[in-house]
């Protein structure tokens, strides 16, 4: 087990930037492993979600940051809805992904391309365009054929559309992307 | 009964790859009397993206709908799918618990929302509003041969602060709604245990082996189907089974069906119109034994009649034993 010295490496500023932006109180945690025994996604972490939070009451941002578990948390909500201490886990796990997203230092690159992909299809069309959305993640991904057998499958079922469908606000939403991202250069 | 008026949002998935879940979920609210009015112009929730990304744009996306319900002039939106849901509930209950956070979202979109609609599930309107003996009047049809495990996948109704709906560990309303319209519902313990629908593109070996649980699970239980209200878990458990039993090596063929459809058999509804042939692992011999509930009782009446005739004549046989 790694020893960590507290005293050089605990980062107080983080661990009140995400206690603030997450509402919630990381020193409630006790360490009880509650929401690691419902975590579905914990033998893929590669640290368990209380030992995240552990981390992070000892400031160990780099730690966190660059972790696998915060991106492979995909907001199921069981350790919310049983620690015995109301700590919103997944409110923090979520935090921690933003966080990590504006500092640069995503360690799953493939899940955060494929929500910004989502994302860029939504911001085009107003809805998203499921195929174009899997094709763009596949061409910048490199994994050029992921899931490319269930295609005729779903084609079969006359469930995909070639075409987006354009909304006529779509330029409104657009307009959300751009006004929060004008905010977020103001802010730093 | 009176007639009941939402706004109801589909979402982009129910226009795509789960256009059966809007075609069987319109179909039933019709049959129960319910009007629904579709928002103009919606747009995507944003959705798990949108909030790793940031907590206000999140909100932004989602309120901008919200808005325009709002201006329609219904209380009330429903929404089929949780994921959507989950979106509207969050900006909605994060809107009005502070004010400095409903600026913010308000500065991002064009109109703002003054915190006017509240939104729940079809899962909910079907069991709260509308209730289980309306539902029930309704059925005209049987459904045999049908072991559902009912699935109401993670966020349906966690966490419960968000969700306000169910019991968060063991949510009963799609096994009563199920139940209500005659069907059979297993004891399905893995109802709540996350399939991993929204890494299947990016993770999908680490999703095969989640969804190979949630299968085998259901199966222990007894069910040969399994019902689902999230269009996420249905894509993820019936698309990508062919993907499990190649992984696993495991030869799962379990139809995945929205409970919307399930209950729209039992209403007479055809399985074309409620957009069965459209479900990837086929469903057609599980329903094929459907019967009208008229058809049941003469079954159950004749089952019944010969089971009292094969006693009758035991006793009689037991009788002439006894003599000799």
């Amino acid at each position: 087990m790694d020893v960590i010295n507290l005293t050089k490496s605990t980062d107080w500023n983080f661990i009140e930037e995400v206690s603030k932006e997450s509402g919630q109180n990381p020193s409630l945690c006790y360490q009880c492993g509650n929401c690691t025994a419902g975590c579905p996604y914990t033998n893929y972490f590669d640290f368990p979600v209380s030992q995240i939070m552990r981390l992070l009451q000892s400031g160990q941002k780099d730690t966190i940051l660059s972790s696998k578990a915060i991106w492979l948390c995909a907001t199921c909500e069981t350790c919310t809805t049983r620690c015995p201490c109301e700590i919103d886990v997944a409110n923090v796990m979520d935090t921690l992904r933003i966080i990590a997203r504006r500092e640069n230092k995503v360690s799953e690159k493939d899940i955060k391309l494929f929500y910004d992909t989502f994302l860029a299809s939504m911001k085009q069309h107003g809805r998203l365009f499921e195929v174009g959305t899997l094709m763009a993640y596949n061409l910048k991904s490199g994994h050029f054929f992921a899931d490319a057998e269930l295609g005729p499958k779903v084609m079969e079922k006359g469930k995909i559309h070639f075409f987006p469908n354009n909304i006529k606000g779509r330029d409104k939403v657009a307009k959300i992307f751009t006004r929060f991202q004008e905010k977020a250069k103001k802010h730093g | 009964m009176a007639e009941r008026e939402y706004a109801y949002y589909s979402g982009c998935s129910l226009e795509g790859t789960a256009v059966e879940y809007d075609m069987s979920m319109k179909l039933v609210l019709e049959a129960l009397d319910v009007n629904l009015k579709e928002p103009e112009d919606w747009s995507c929730c944003g959705s798990t993206p949108a909030h790793t990304v940031d907590h206000v744009l999140a909100a932004a996306l989602a309120a901008r709908n919200l808005s325009i319900i709002e201006k329609m002039g219904t209380d009330t939106v429903t929404v089929p799918c949780p994921s959507c849901l989950s979106a509207f509930k969050r900006a909605h209950l994060g809107m009005a618990g502070d004010a400095s956070f409903k600026d913010q979202v308000n500065d991002l979109i064009d109109e703002p929302y003054n915190g006017g609609v509240i939104s729940k599930s079809t899962l909910q309107i079907m069991y709260e509003d509308i209730g289980l003996e309306e539902v029930a009047k309704k059925v005209t049809h049987a459904l045999p041969d049908l072991v559902v495990a009912p699935y109401y996948g993670c966020i349906l109704t966690r966490p419960p602060e968000i969700a306000q709906f169910d019991d968060p560990e063991n949510p009963v309303s799609m096994d009563k709604i199920l139940e209500a319209v005659g069907v059979k519902v297993s004891s399905f313990v893995f109802k709540l245990e996350c399939c991993g629908a929204a890494f299947g593109v990016p993770k999908r070996d680490m999703v095969n082996r989640l969804t190979a649980k949630v299968l085998s699970m259901a199966l222990d239980s007894g069910a040969n189907c399994i019902a689902v209200a999230c269009p996420l878990c249905q894509q993820n458990l019936d698309l990508r089974q062919s993907q499990v039993n190649a992984l696993m090596g495991t030869n799962y063929n379990i139809p995945i069906l929205y409970f919307s459809q399930i209950v729209g058999l039992t209403y007479g509804l055809t399985p074309k119109e409620l957009g069965i042939d459209k479900l990837i692992v086929s469903a057609d011999d599980l329903i094929r034994s459907r019967i009208t509930v008229e058809e049941l009782a003469q079954n159950k009446a004749a089952a019944e009649a010969e089971e009292k005739a094969r006693k009758a004549k035991q006793k009689e046989d037991k009788t002439k034993t006894e003599e000799t």
